[in-house]
């Protein structure tokens, strides 16, 4: 199936990841797993669905406000799908994503939207039980902060804003390399200063 | 397994030099003619470049499939401690164990077929016999068989081969980079790496991407046949003969690229060249990636003199975005400036080997 990729913005390198927006597709169970104003994105999807009710009935939808405040909780708990959750947080809401997942058949799909560190997160508990690639739908919504991975420290920063930025556990200047992995779900960040200790360009407002 | 055993340095002719390649920095080359000089001409650009990976000129470092030459030993006792410090530079997705046993059996055969003074391999239906003289090693085992190794087959053979490898998975019709170790890398980190596809890992790299050059190889190498492997090159430049230039370490050798001088060029700067070969492994169709680095000094590849003009033209020509990706841009000015007193601007032969 070719799908049109939709950059959320121009990605600077080819391996930045792409999103589509999501589509119904049939399938007994439809794992929803949204953050921010990924909700935007469920309700859309299901205003092109012709068999909205039959996708909410077998739909199960989880959610957690974004990083910057946006709470859709309202919008899709409104929907009346088959389960509904909220979690305060993406740690809070994976868990639960994982006890899904360990009942799931093959043929469900899936619908991932809002942040990058939802969706990669969300993305990397479902490819680790096996399911195919294909099953998996993403789209970008809303806040564009990335969750970084330290290469040196291995700590992950959270909702990165700034390029440079300082690492949240090792402290190191890292810049933020554009180069993602979906196993950590994060970007790479990388000492700016190793070579001239204190040389750090000004940080600029590069995510938000 | 450990690479505690005393080392004696007249053990076997005196072949393999006892050097280091952190602290002292004893490494070098006794016969620099052997170096892989990797460029065939006085420019350089990008491209798939891949040729048969057939052998080559005895004496070269394209002798054998496997080159194993004087710093094999040194090298074996570097990579016991980066894997000791990081045991995170060696790993493999489940599902890679079948390819780990290919490569295994890869390198056994054909190191035993080249080298039968070092190495030795019997076989008993699956009862398998490695010898590994020069590591003192001895190892009874059933091939296939996980519980009678000390490693997982792919690391038991990675803690004895030279060259940093990864092991790709053919599947959805691109490369899956489901394995791998490095210890001896070019600024990549497999922690991060491992589990991408082709062009996820290549996603860094500059210019290349927009010149197709990833499209091209993926089409190759998906197209790899099992007893048909290829080679091509690679190189970067790396302040003292610095094996592991990884990322994750990055804070503790990149201030020496600021330690060099127009006095200690010569002798600290190296050129760093990737002898890289690839292979398509028989039962789990698995493509085999050997990322074999070579390390010589600017001062004793000056002694040749085809190499010094070339290099001197490729360093001082090189388009800025590929010299800082390299990782070399603060330094081209110095090291332009050294190698300038070695090239007269005299023609050169095409072709990467010394005039004789």
């Amino acid at each position: 199936m070719k799908v049109e990729l939709t950059p959320i913005d121009a990605p600077s390198i080819k391996s930045r990841p792409v999103y589509a927006a999501l589509e119904p597709r049939p399938g007994k169970l439809h794992v929803i797993v949204a953050d921010d104003a990924g909700a935007d994105a469920v309700t859309e999807m299901l205003g092109k669905a012709n068999d909205r009710s039959e996708i909410l009935a077998g739909a199960h939808v989880m959610y957690c406000p974004g990083p910057t405040g946006t709470d859709g909780t309202a919008k899709l708990e409104a929907l009346g799908a088959a389960q509904f959750f909220r979690a305060p947080t993406i740690p809070a809401l994976l868990p639960r994503l994982v006890r899904v997942l360990a009942d799931t058949h093959m043929g469900t799909q899936f619908y991932l939207a809002g942040t990058e560190s939802l969706i990669g997160q969300a993305e990397r508990e479902i490819m680790a039980t096996g399911f195919p690639f294909a099953s998996i739908q993403k789209e970008q919504r809303g806040s564009t902060l990335r969750r970084v991975q330290c290469v040196h420290c291995k700590g992950i920063t959270e909702n990165v804003a700034t390029d440079p930025f300082k690492c949240s556990h090792c402290g190191l200047n890292l810049f933020v390399r554009d180069h993602y992995s979906r196993r950590m779900a994060a970007f790479q960040g990388v000492n700016i200063d190793a070579e001239d200790p204190g040389l750090v360009p000004e940080s600029v407002v590069r995510f938000k | 397994m450990s690479l505690d055993f005393k080392f004696a340095p007249d053990d076997f002719g005196g072949f393999f030099r006892d050097e280091t390649f952190r602290e002292t920095f004893t490494y070098t080359n006794s016969n620099p003619r052997r170096f892989p000089f990797p460029f065939d001409r006085d420019d350089y650009m990008y491209s798939v470049n891949m040729e048969p990976h057939t052998p080559g000129r005895k004496g070269t470092a394209f002798e054998h499939t496997f080159d194993v030459d004087e710093h094999y030993v040194a090298e074996m006792i570097d990579r016991a401690k980066v894997l000791a410090e990081d045991p995170l530079r060696c790993q493999s997705l489940p599902h890679m164990t079948l390819a780990g046993w290919d490569t295994l059996e890869l390198i056994m055969e054909t190191k035993a077929r080249d080298y039968p003074q070092w190495f030795s391999l019997t076989k008993d239906g699956n009862r398998w016999h490695w010898v590994n003289r020069p590591l003192g090693i001895e190892q009874s085992f059933t091939f296939l068989d996980e519980s009678t190794l000390p490693y997982p087959p792919f690391e038991y053979i990675m803690r004895q081969t030279q060259g940093d490898w990864t092991l790709q998975d053919d599947r959805d019709g691109t490369l899956w980079m489901d394995a791998g170790i490095a210890t001896s890398q070019a600024d990549w980190s497999v922690d991060f790496d491992v589990g991408m596809n082709f062009m996820e890992w290549h996603a860094p790299v500059p210019l290349a991407h927009e010149k197709g050059v990833f499209d091209r190889a993926l089409k190759f190498l998906l197209k790899l046949q099992h007893g048909s492997p290829v080679r091509r090159f690679n190189w970067t430049m790396t302040v003292n003969p610095l094996l592991d230039t990884a990322p994750e370490t990055y804070p503790k050798w990149g201030p020496m690229k600021a330690s060099i001088t127009p006095e200690n060029l010569g002798q600290k700067q190296h050129l760093r060249v990737e002898l890289q070969s690839l292979y398509r492994l028989p039962r789990s169709n698995a493509i085999a990636f050997d990322i074999r680095c070579y390390l010589c000094s600017f001062e004793q590849i000056v002694t040749v003199p085809k190499w010094a003009r070339r290099l001197h033209r490729v360093v001082r020509d090189l388009p800025p975005e590929l010299a800082t990706y390299k990782g070399f841009i603060r330094n081209r000015p110095a090291m332009v400036e050294w190698l300038s007193k070695y090239d007269d601007g005299a023609p050169t032969s095409p072709g990467w080997w010394p005039d004789d």
